[in-house]
């Protein structure tokens, strides 16, 4: 295998306390164990008020009158707004398309929609208010089968029909056959990001007729652009600064309380806060697509594929988001990690009047791999195979052409990731008679009666960075002085620490290509240029690339002056807070170099360029910037009589190109693993005719510490010599394969076909 | 909102009297999730904590009288001996942080069909102790729940303790929930032996309006330990018997479909709990018959 890095081996493992490749402690780490991290919903100003928002009830409902006068009458009451009530030229948001009203305009289109704000001096005062405000519904019937939906006849959401987005892909033989064929049908339930930080923010009036937005978000700019038409403001009156984010998970990409707080502000001439309650939230994000699909795959007898023909339902719900992104992610890599010579994939992302839906870690390869992965097992068993040795007859590899006919141009690591996997230790067998150690746990369900082992595995992809021709990229800017006779960088970026411990990394580029120890961080704000979004596996790779690069702008200006100052040519390189020469000996302290002035530096990063797919083929040969590959092996105890499970062990190997922190790194992989695994077992917003039942964390289950099992963790680092270091996005591959492992192995203890996820117990019990 | 602090029993009886929009918080595990929820929106709250009376438990020979403000935890590390199905039931209940905070005088305020104390105390036949300005009286855990989250407590009434019978045999408690721990019961069962009176004793919960015991199910297994002289014999409970135990227990059960579940499921899962429970609680019996010997 080809491991060509971007720098030489020797420049990367040179011992740079806490840069790239050590796990340095976290600038933020201490303060969020002890608690004293401040969040966006621990913001305030002395004079503010608070925010409220009117939800609909309703799914589906024309607005015939909305009457605020009884909210404006209660005291302490400073506005009460509407749509009628904002400025435009926009009165419409969206990621991708621009079609969610900031406030309800005429008609609701899913239970919870904003309907009107208030600000009011007390969160109290501004509850009540809001109850104050009288609704004329005309409630309709709600649209909510997604695949009816498409139906010509079907009731429109929204006046252009209900398809969001239609993509395809026709590879090869357009009537293919095979030896052995496949069939199936999937479901995959609504999961949320269930991040734990509800929306909150704090807009405050500016002197310059502006606003300044201090918010929980995934990317500053994006927000910046979707609020300042709908203020009537430019762009620049409309500033951004990241306040501390409790999780994202794709669930802060959409604006939530942007709009409303900075319209209260501008109008009450008055900082407004709003912070959700949770179950608020539950309507307050996107959450992930459910799905429907259908799948038939092709073999030979001997195991290779010949065909796969996929077709994906996305249940988009009431408002764009970025269902036409999912969609394409979808479609692209629909087939699966593997080479498959004919390839049909229809998706379809729809409106309904569901819960809008949108970013989840893993971001339609999600939905993608529960489909293909299901298949190959179906398959493996269709030819007496094992699920582990079909998958590595198949494998994609480095130099492989996806169903797009793009050629995979750095290490796909399938086999050996999948291999890595298998040959892991497994568990011991007995589980024991202790029920905290078995299906049904604390519940002291069973002591060992009807408990059966399964094994199963599953790998699945990711493309990381924004794909089909999307600008990608970020900016950086670094700044090398002097404080207290010691040399500092700081690093200012727009890039949004969602939790993933970007501070941390960006501390440890500047490190490593400053030589310095001290990096200060700053706040994410807008006055940086755009550092695209905390999503898609890409922060470290764009604004990594982004830091490195004006990082090296400054050390090109610091060897310079080096140069000038000591007459020595060649070989200069920065170490431990000084210019040192080829044999590591000490030219000129840092410090001294810099009396002259400090270095600042800004640079923009942009990799490759992608494009977009053909509409008709999907054909495209650089639709996506890069993939990332993980696989899992999933061994669980499951009480067959109940139908309750247990996850003894969930394995997983991925290839990660360049540890660049392995600490972080590995609680990546664990964290995405346990969300794959409820996505398995247990997390689902349940929705009946457009209603969320469980909007709580009593009902909405994630797994506790005690559904957690030891995860053994396998890391690759074969180089992509595209990216800064070699590196390889971390972030989402975890969430793709697990769910399918764990479901593989429900299958294995259990015999049943399992096609919908969660698994819930009445599934297994029949 | 008013937040009142009694310092003795007394006290707190008297503001329970003078303030009918007062609602007793002890844990308030339940309390304040409702108020978070805006389901709930009292005058003033009746803060039950730091009350002596209530936070004591005594045991005589056969009873053990358990305050109302006794935590999960106290009863798990204090009351696993005598009292050792409530211990269990105790175990399942939350997080650590629940069960250091709830207690189950709460669980009884709140008369919620999930509650995972109820089972138990209604096999050991428990008395609830209430007391107002009025008095004190004492109602059968089996009068105690009227309805969905509704007992038999009185609008001016604080409960005060729970008298539980001492174990006088085995005693099981199981919980089925989707996840393996901090959740809310999908159904769960708490069984108990009486060896001395021959008695089976079985409740369930999240089966049915109110938790209870399953009379029919109780009936038949007293009546073939009778027959088949178990009791004495002390051989492995028939098939059978097991097998139609678990078919009485699932039909005492009223359960609906809901967030959580299924009814169908919830019938099938009581009918597994009642069945293994039983057969727990025998081998415990034989085991320790076996000891005593
Ligand atoms: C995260 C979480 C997990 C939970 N898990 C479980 C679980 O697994 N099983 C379970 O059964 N419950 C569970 N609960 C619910 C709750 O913990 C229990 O019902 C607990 O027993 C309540 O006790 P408390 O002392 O906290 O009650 P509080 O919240 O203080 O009160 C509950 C009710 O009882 C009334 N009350 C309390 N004490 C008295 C008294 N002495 N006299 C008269 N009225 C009184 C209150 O007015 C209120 O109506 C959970 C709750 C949370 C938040």
């Amino acid at each position: 295998m080809s491991t060509v890095p971007a720098r030489t081996a020797q420049d990367l493992t040179a011992d740079v306390a806490g840069g790239i490749g050590h796990s340095p402690q976290r600038p933020d780490g201490v303060l969020k164990v002890r608690g004293e991290f401040a969040y966006s919903s621990d913001l305030w100003a002395d004079d503010m008020l608070w925010g409220a928002t009117l939800r609909s009830p309703h799914p589906s409902a024309r607005i015939r009158g909305v009457d605020t006068s009884a909210a404006l009458a209660l005291p302490g009451v400073y506005a009460v707004l509407t749509h009628a009530d904002i400025p435009g030229p926009s009165k419409h948001f969206g990621l991708v398309v621009s079609d969610q009203p900031v406030l309800a305009i005429d008609e609701v289109r899913y239970q919870g929609e904003a309907v009107a704000v208030v600000a009011a001096d007390h969160p109290e005062t501004a509850r009540r208010a809001v109850a104050a405000i009288r609704v004329d519904y005309a409630v309709r019937e709600p649209v909510t089968d997604a695949a009816a939906a498409r139906a010509d006849d079907a009731p429109r959401v929204h006046p252009d029909g209900n398809i969001v987005r239609y993509a395809r892909i026709r590879r090869g033989d357009p009537a293919p056959t095979a030896d052995v064929v496949v069939r199936g049908e999937y479901a995959i339930g609504m999961q949320d990001q269930a991040f734990l930080g509800p929306e909150s923010g704090l807009a405050v009036p500016a002197a310059d007729g502006g606003v300044d937005l201090y918010v929980a978000t995934q990317w500053l700019h994006a927000d910046q652009r979707q609020i300042a038409p709908c203020l009537g403001l430019p762009q620049d009156k409309v500033r951004l600064t990241l306040a501390g984010v409790g999780g994202a998970f794709g669930a802060r990409e959409d604006l939530s309380m942007q709009i409303h707080a900075c319209l209260l502000a501008l109008r009450t001439g008055r900082p407004v806060k709003f912070v959700y309650s949770r179950e608020e939230s539950f309507f307050g994000h996107v959450h992930r697509h459910p799905a429907t699909l259908s799948y038939e795959t092709g073999a030979t007898r001997d195991g290779k594929l010949v065909y796969v023909k996929g077709s994906v339902v996305l249940d988009g719900g009431a408002y764009a988001s970025s269902t036409p992104a999912v969609v394409g992610n979808a479609t692209s890599l629909g087939a699966g990690p593997y080479e498959v010579p004919n390839v049909h994939m229809d998706v379809w992302g729809m409106y309904t009047n569901n819960p809008p839906c949108g970013a989840m870690r893993g971001f339609g390869s999600v939905q993608a791999a529960f489909g293909y992965e299901s298949q190959l097992d179906r398959l493996a068993a269709a030819l007496g195979l094992d699920p582990v040795e079909l998958r590595l007859r198949n494998a994609l590899h480095q130099g492989s052409t996806m169903p797009t006919g793009q050629v995979v141009d750095s290490a796909a690591a399938v086999r050996e990731i999948l291999t890595a996997v298998r040959d892991m230790p497994v568990p011991p067998t007995d589980p024991g008679t202790d029920p905290l150690g078995l299906p049904g746990g604390a519940g002291n369900t069973t002591h060992g009666e009807g408990v059966r082992r399964g094994i199963g595995y599953a790998v699945g992809f990711k493309n990381v960075g924004f794909s089909e021709g999307f600008d990608d990229h970020s900016t950086a800017r670094v700044r090398l002085g002097v404080v207290g006779g010691e040399p500092v960088a700081v690093v200012r970026t727009a890039a949004v620490e969602v939790g993933q411990g970007h501070v941390t990394v960006q501390q440890q580029i500047a490190r490593t290509e400053l030589g310095v120890d001290r990096v200060v961080i700053p706040p994410a704000d807008t006055s940086m240029g755009n550092a695209g979004s905390s999503s898609a596996s890409r922060q470290t790779y764009l604004t990594g690339g982004a830091v490195r690069a004006a990082c090296r702008a400054v050390r090109d200006r610091v060897l310079d002056r080096a140069r000038a100052r000591t007459g020595v040519r060649d070989g200069l390189d920065l170490a431990g807070g000084n210019v040192v020469d080829a044999g590591g000996a000490v030219l000129v302290p840092l410090a001294e170099l810099l009396a002259d002035g400090e270095i600042d530096e800004t640079a923009v990063y942009r990799p490759r360029r992608t494009a977009p797919m053909d509409p008709d083929t999907g054909r495209q040969d650089f639709a996506h910037l890069q993939f990332a590959f993980c696989a899992h092996r999933a061994v669980v105890d499951v009480d067959t009589e109940l139908g309750l499970v247990r996850v003894v062990e969930l394995a997983a190997a991925q290839d990660v190109g360049k540890a660049v922190n392995p600490g972080a790194l590995v609680g990546q992989i664990h964290g995405g693993s346990v969300q794959g695994m409820g996505l398995a077992l247990m997390e689902e917003i349940q929705v009946e005719g457009g209603i969320v039942r469980n909007p709580s964390f009593t009902d909405y289950l994630i797994p506790t510490i005690l559904d957690t099992p030891p995860m053994p963790v396998e890391v690759l680092e074969l180089a992509d010599p595209h990216a800064p270091y070699g590196l390889r996005g971390v972030a989402e591959p975890p969430t793709i394969s697990a769910a399918p492992a764990v479901v593989a192995a429900i299958r294995a203890a259990t015999g049943r076909p399992l096609t919908r996820i969660p698994v819930r117990p009445q599934d297994i019990t029949g | 909102m008013d937040f009142l602090r009694p310092r003795t029993l007394d006290e707190a009886l008297a503001m329970r009297a003078e303030r009918p929009d007062a609602v007793p918080i002890r844990g308030g595990t339940d309390v304040m999730v409702e108020m978070n929820f805006d389901r709930r929106r009292p005058g003033a709250l009746l803060d039950l904590a730091g009350l002596a009376e209530l936070d004591t438990w005594h045991r005589t020979a056969d009873t053990v009288r358990l305050g109302a403000g006794v935590s999960y935890a106290r009863i798990m590390a204090e009351l696993a001996d005598p009292l050792p199905g409530l211990a269990m039931a105790s175990r399942t209940v939350g997080s650590p942080q629940i069960r250091n905070r709830g207690t189950v005088g709460g669980n009884l305020g709140s008369a919620s069909p999930a509650g995972d104390a109820h089972p138990p105390l209604l096999t050991a036949g428990a008395t609830v102790e209430v007391a107002s300005t009025r008095g004190t009286r004492l109602v059968p855990a089996a009068d105690w729940y009227l309805g969905v989250k509704r007992s038999a407590l009185a609008a001016d009434e604080l409960i005060t303790a729970v008298h539980v019978p001492v174990a006088a045999g085995p005693q099981q408690f199981a919980k089925v929930g989707t996840r393996n721990a901090m959740v809310i019961a999908v159904c769960s069962l708490a069984l108990e032996l009486a060896p001395a009176t021959g008695a089976v004793r079985v409740a369930i919960g999240s089966a049915a309006p109110t938790p209870r015991r399953c009379p029919d199910a109780e009936a038949y297994a007293g009546a073939e330990f009778a027959d088949r002289r178990l009791w004495t014999v002390g051989s492995p409970l028939p098939a059978v018997l097991v097998q139609r135990f678990g078919e009485l227990v699932a039909a005492a059960a009223d359960p609906i479909d809901d967030v959580r579940s299924t009814a169908a499921y919830r019938r099938t899962a009581l009918a597994v709990l009642a069945r293994r429970t039983l057969t727990w609680a025998w081998r415990e019996f034989r085991d320790g018959g076996r000891r005593c010997a």
